[in-house]
């Protein structure tokens, strides 16, 4: 109760802050030298903030859709010796530092917003795909029976018992990926996408440290509470089985 | 009616079920017997062909079972396992309606079913309608799971092991029940178990499996008193066979005019009962109620050897 109060508060602080940031001038002045300003504003930091929400949401939901459509295919009958694959690729993408992506990605499709899209969303596969791998495949065997049994053709055991069954785990991997690509979109900012990491460059370039704090406060409570938003999701639709 | 017809299952060149031929009358209730790794779940699944049969045929009324598509086959028979595999995220009434609403049935008519069934079941409608499934107890859930197999009135129902997981105290009542429903509905019922005890309590006839063949398809009586192999004869269990013997038989068979002592006895209890009650309170004789008597000595008749 007391952590749904002080992330309600968390939530309050940072809506106000992001949309009226100068009567929060006098916290960060301490963290100026030589009269800089404590507040960043080359750009409002509402709109940066959501620019920064728009590409991570963007990256996963990209991440969901192919992650999950793969560990779909690789469930099914005819998909099942593309397993081993669909696993390298997924953990090739984990295993690529982010920065690299970016690198990569730049000579092809310049700066901007693409290539960090690119990066975030091979960085994200990988929670989604295992998490409804195991989600899809974790099934309590009598389950299974009893759907086949009954009559359900494979499509309708897909839809109708294997999908809602996965639900939690699947929200647990798309929590994962959120809260990654959250964090790693600020480093987007270095090829000019517009995102947190601009305020945090900024302030590491000038060498001041409020304009870095302000970008890891605002993203690192935004990271906390879309967290416990998707935990919430889950413990409901774990709730509803009778897991919790 | 259903036959089976030569059925056989291999699995890398072993048979599990091998060359099994069976008829099952409508309205009679079997049960396969045998040990772990008998096949009479082998046996169960290819009935619905939720196993291929390697060699053979399945008939039901007349239709092999080969040329319908598996899922439109599975619709048309019921099934209940071990562990009931209800949907844990569907609430009692979905879970019930899973068939019919697959065959396509009017709402209102699905959850006129669905009453009915929990109603039947002993379960009230009101009360059990929305529950999550993890929100019964095991006997609740057991019966949740024979009535959505019952749902789409299916002329046929297979069951493995339905009982496996209730405590013995529940289990008996669970026994007496199905038997009941399966009696009012004239439903065929095909039913797996390991326990020959359960066996005894609830089939018409018991088709012995060992290793994959059937050794014996008899009526109780005719298992117990004249086993066709030792190891149906070990399956029986030699200790405690005269009872079970005895508990086949209602007093109202072996009742005899007469008077006798204490407090009378049903007519369709069965003489194991009788049995006991005799050596419990001490008597020679029951009285039966609505007349006649029963002996120890006729007791004694029945359950020797032949």
């Amino acid at each position: 109760m007391i952590g749904r109060i002080l992330l309600a508060l968390a939530g309050l602080v940072l809506l106000a802050f992001l949309i009226a940031p100068a009567p929060f001038a006098p916290l960060f002045q301490p963290f100026t030298r030589n009269g800089a300003p404590a507040i960043y504003a080359q750009t409002s930091l509402l709109s940066l903030t959501l620019s920064h929400l728009a590409i991570v949401a963007a990256a996963v939901a990209a991440s969901t859709v192919i992650g999950l459509t793969l560990a779909i295919l690789v469930t099914r009958r005819a998909g099942r010796e593309f397993l081993p694959l669909a696993r390298t690729v997924t953990a090739v993408g984990q295993t690529f530092p982010p920065v690299a992506v970016l690198a990569l990605a730049v000579p092809v499709l310049g700066f901007g917003t693409g290539p960090t899209l690119v990066a975030l969303f091979l960085y994200g596969l990988l929670p989604v795909f295992e998490n409804a791998l195991a989600g899809l495949t974790g099934q309590p065997p009598a389950v299974t029976e009893a759907a086949r049994g009954m009559g359900l053709t494979p499509r309708q055991r897909l839809w109708q018992i294997d999908l809602p069954l996965a639900l939690p785990l699947l929200l647990a991997g798309m929590r994962l990926t959120a809260v990654i690509s959250l964090g790693t979109a600020t480093i987007g900012s270095t090829i000019a996408a517009r995102t947190l990491g601009e305020v945090i460059i900024a302030g590491l370039l000038s060498s001041n440290t409020a304009f870095v704090l302000q970008g890891g406060l605002v993203v690192g409570i935004l990271a906390v509470l879309i967290h416990h938003g998707f935990q919430a999701l889950e413990s409901r639709a774990r709730r509803r089985m009778g897991l919790e | 009616m259903i036959e089976i017809r030569n059925l056989s299952r291999l699995y890398g060149g072993l048979a599990v079920v091998d060359d099994v031929s069976l008829t099952v009358d409508k309205g009679q209730l079997l049960v396969l017997v045998g040990t772990s790794g008998s096949g009479k779940t082998t046996l169960l699944r290819m009935i619905n062909r939720l196993v291929e049969p390697s060699a053979g045929r399945v008939l039901i009324e007349g239709v092999d079972t080969a040329t319908l598509p598996p899922h439109l086959l599975r619709r048309r028979i019921g099934y209940a396992i071990q562990g009931h595999g209800l949907f844990p995220h569907r609430t009692v009434a979905q879970n019930i309606a899973t068939v019919p609403r697959l065959l396509g049935w009017p709402r209102a008519q699905v959850a006129a079913r669905v009453d009915e069934l929990l109603d039947l079941f002993q379960l009230d409608p009101a009360a059990f309608r929305d529950r999550m499934p993890h929100q019964l107890s095991g006997g609740q859930a057991q019966r949740v799971g024979v009535a959505r197999a019952l749902a789409a009135k299916p002329d046929l129902l297979l069951m493995d092991e339905p009982f496996g997981a209730l405590d013995p105290l529940i289990r008996a009542k669970a026994q007496a029940d199905l038997k009941e429903i399966q009696r009012r509905l004239g439903t065929t019922l095909i039913l797996v178990t390991h326990d020959m005890a359960e066996a005894v309590a609830l089939g018409d006839r018991i088709a012995v499996m060992d290793r994959g063949r059937l050794l014996q398809d008899d009526t109780p009586a005719r298992i117990l008193t004249d086993p066709a192999t030792p190891f149906v004869r070990d399956l029986i269990g030699t200790a405690d066979r005269a009872l079970r013997l005895l508990s086949l038989i209602p007093v109202a068979a072996i009742a005899v005019p007469g008077k006798a002592q204490g407090a009378p006895i049903a007519p369709d209890a069965s003489l194991r009962d009788a049995l006991a009650e005799c050596l419990w309170s001490g008597r020679e004789a029951l009285p039966v109620e609505g007349g006649g008597i029963v002996t120890l000595d006729a007791l004694r008749a029945q359950a020797s050897q032949r």
